[in-house]
């Protein structure tokens, strides 16, 4: 039994974290909420230079053939660093093609994907909040017409992996009938927006399975929200220890250690809820979407609550758009709503547990919920 | 990560389940609440070295190679046939492995053995009326005359002092000394002239703790653990074995089942109440944490295999499950909804029953450091924030 992380997986959270640490700072975060660009290339670029873009691909196809544990310690050090760049939706799509796609589609597209040639990103939410595979839909015939919003990197994206009615996936390149729309959003170090498609080529990627995609999307979000939370509380002790009020550093002061020791426990004590849910999405099918559910609820409440905490400890200068730390509090609050929010995943949990009268109307279900009980027998 | 026992613990696993077969599962209730039987299996389960694996055979131990992905097995085992491990209470869990670290030989031979049969019932004199907390500012005396020592003062919140046999005491032995330093920790007979104890009911109405008053009560001068004057240091390897052991969600996991039973037959509004949105939502909120708290236990569990120092999350177990247990009693009490207002008492098999755990999860916060004292603790052992004014 081994419940921790391998030297490698240690080694790979290491260096993205210490490219990072080089690279960003408070200013380059801010630039990003005024900036009209997606996101930040060059930072991005450096990310891909380390073998970023192809983490989940498989190495025959230029990748790393990692799993979803490696890309979620990826994950969590860009949202340690509220960092400017198009993974989340880049991974998606790699993961999507590499398990959905036929030999010749992942010959056509993961090359460029694995080496950041080509930015992809995942169209999955319909108007209304409607995240789930259960509740798209859009559908494709000869042509795809219809539209998808809440895409990341909507403005600078290559390739489009688009959840069609029914859970499939299809995959669409960007061109004259595919019409983007940047939505300015709450959380600007991950722009996103609208896509039509007016009547475009739509390729399905026959072997896609669309519920392990939001999952892992799910598991990537909880890791971004542990390191953010993590890097907020980290901020949070080292200022307690540098200002002083009343002839001492705040940080003595019990309320300020109370505040952040609640912190620190929850944070300490989830950090293996998300990787169970990432070592289940790799390992334990049985296990998957129920580890992946909980542990994005979880982190991400959490992750709201310490970035709050973290500007209150930090008082006026906390809440000064000139010091960065806001940017956490941004994130905290994307990472809570984006793919299902927190109240939703709970619905769905609760569900999925069977705590619900199936027959109530308005509670949501996610596809493999309704075969759990042939999906139990193979654990 | 793997989450799978290798095979050499699958085969041990095996071999505590046909342990258990031969010596426990057989056994009917009757038999099961039987105190010789109760003796008879414990004993043959130290003989198999299932338990008291780290104290030396000569003291009645199982002296066993430390393993402890075989001591989870165990456990494991034991919890799914409900079969008892060692003797429960401060003797085993406290007072034996603080004899084994800084007893004398004779000290370990005298007492331990007795202890791990249960014929020696400890309780633990710390706390007193103007020292919980801040216990190193305690003023209960003794003195040395001739071969005795002899104390004065007070105790109080003593668990089970009223059915133990003996008594490991902190006291000050050093009045010129500075507080810390002035300590020594004593061994007692409770049978001794000069001991009064005085049940205290406590809030849920059981009657587990006391106060014991100490009026010229004598014991052997030779029974004390470690140099007087260092029973500070002494104690606290007692309160280490306390707060280092590993997180686990076993009590949790077993709570939060329970709770989301009582949501199922307890109805709101004529439908079960787990069908109310509000329940559903802080069920599955706590689910999470009660997961959280599982594979924290893997992790922890891990590193410790691997002679590796858990980190900062060792410190924040007893926090966490006394988090849990208060949402826990939370929800319980929006479930029960207008129950509460009925008289619940012990033995009660009702839904009122939980009333039991709806107080009682307030002594989680209390016993063993309270939680704000466990956050001082994660603070500043945790986070290097700076250390109170008073050295703790």
């Amino acid at each position: 039994m081994n419940f921790d992380l391998s030297e490698e997986q240690e080694a790979i959270a290491a260096t993205v974290r210490h490219i990072l640490a080089k690279e960003i700072d408070g200013a380059r975060r801010l630039d990003a909420l005024s900036s009209t660009n997606d996101h930040d290339v060059l930072l991005w670029k450096s990310l891909v230079g380390c073998g970023v873009a192809g983490i989940v691909a498989p190495e025959s196809r230029g990748g790393s053939g990692l799993g979803l544990l490696e890309a979620a310690l990826v994950a969590q050090e860009i949202g340690g660093a509220a960092a400017p760049v198009p993974y989340w939706g880049h991974t998606l799509a790699c993961l999507a093609i590499a398990a959905g796609g036929t030999d010749e589609q992942r010959a056509r597209w993961l090359p460029g994907l694995a080496t950041g040639e080509l930015l992809g990103t995942v169209a999955l939410a319909e108007r209304g909040g409607h995240w789930l595979p259960s509740e798209w839909e859009l559908v494709t015939g000869d042509a795809l017409h219809g539209s998808k919003v809440f895409v990341p990197n909507v403005a600078a994206a290559d390739l489009f992996v688009v959840g069609l009615a029914g859970g499939s996936l299809a995959v669409v390149e960007a061109g004259p009938r595919l019409q983007t729309t940047p939505v300015a959003g709450s959380d600007r170090t991950r722009n996103g927006g609208e896509v039509k498609f007016a009547g475009v080529l739509a390729e399905v990627l026959p072997a896609a399975d669309a519920e392990a995609v939001v999952d892992a999307g799910l598991v990537l979000l909880a890791a971004d929200a542990f390191g953010g939370a993590e890097a907020c509380l980290e901020r949070s002790v080292e200022y307690s220890l540098t200002r002083e009020q009343y002839g001492v550093p705040i940080g003595s002061f019990q309320a300020v250690k109370h505040q952040l020791a609640d912190v620190a426990v929850e944070l300490e004590q989830s950090r293996a809820l998300w990787w169970y849910a990432a070592h289940a999405w790799d390992a334990l099918p049985h296990a998957r979407l129920r580890a992946a559910m909980l542990a994005k609820m979880h982190l991400a409440d959490l992750y709201v609550r310490a970035s709050r905490t973290a500007v209150e400890v930090h008082g006026g200068l906390g809440f000064t758009w000139d010091f960065d730390l806001h940017v956490w509090v941004r994130r905290a609050v994307y990472d809570q709503a984006f793919l299902c929010d927190s109240r939703r995943l709970r619905q769905l949990l609760a569900a999925d547990a069977g705590w619900c009268d199936p027959r109530d109307e308005g509670v949501p279900v996610r596809f493999e919920s309704i075969n759990r009980s042939e999906v139990q027998e193979w654990k | 990560m793997d989450l799978k026992l290798t095979a050499d613990h699958e085969r041990y696993r095996q071999e505590v389940v046909g342990f258990l077969d031969e010596h426990w599962n057989g056994l009917n209730q009757c038999d099961r609440a039987d105190p010789d039987q109760l003796r008879a299996f414990r004993d043959a389960a130290t003989a198999a070295g299932l338990l008291y694996r780290s104290v030396p055979r000569r003291f009645g131990g199982s002296e066993q190679p430390a393993d402890i992905v075989k001591l989870y097995v165990i456990h494991e085992e034991f919890a799914r046939s409900r079969a008892p491990r060692e003797v429960p209470g401060n003797g085993v869990n406290n007072l034996v492995p603080t004899l084994l670290e800084r007893g004398e030989e004779w000290q370990r031979e005298r007492f331990i053995p007795h202890t791990l049969t249960g014929k020696y019932l400890w309780c633990q004199g710390y706390s007193e009326p103007g020292a919980g907390s801040d216990l190193a500012s305690l003023t209960t005396t003794a003195r040395l005359d001739g071969d005795e020592w002899v104390i004065n003062g007070q105790k109080i919140w003593t668990s089970f002092a009223a059915e133990s046999s003996h008594m490991y005491v902190l006291v000050r032995t050093e009045p010129a000394q500075p507080r810390h330093l002035g300590l020594s920790y004593l061994l007692l007979e409770m049978s001794r002239p000069g001991i009064e104890v005085r049940p205290l009911r406590q809030m849920t109405g059981e009657m587990q703790f006391n106060e014991v008053f100490f009026d010229d009560v004598r014991t052997p001068a030779d029974w004390v653990v470690g140099e007087r004057g260092h029973g500070w240091s002494v104690s606290r390897s007692t309160l280490k074995h306390e707060r280092n052991s590993l997180g686990s969600s076993a009590r949790s996991e077993a709570l939060f089942g329970s709770l989301v039973e009582l949501a199922r037959v307890v109805e709101l509004h004529g439908r079960p109440a787990i069908e109310d949105s509000v329940v559903r939502d802080r069920l599955a909120a706590l689910d999470a944490r009660v997961s959280a708290q599982r594979w924290s236990g893997y992790l922890q569990l891990t590193r410790a295999a691997a002679d590796r120092l858990p980190g900062r999350i060792g410190l924040t177990n007893k926090l966490m499950s006394t988090f849990i247990a208060h949402e826990i009693a939370a929800v319980a009490q929006i479930i029960l909804g207008d129950h509460g207002l009925f008289a619940f008492e012990d033995g009660q098999r009702g839904p009122e029953r939980w009333f039991g755990q709806i107080f009682g999860s307030l002594g989680f916060s209390i016993a063993g450091g309270t939680s704000n004292i466990q956050r001082n603790i994660v603070a500043e052992r945790g986070l290097g924030l700076p250390r109170m004014g008073v050295a703790s």
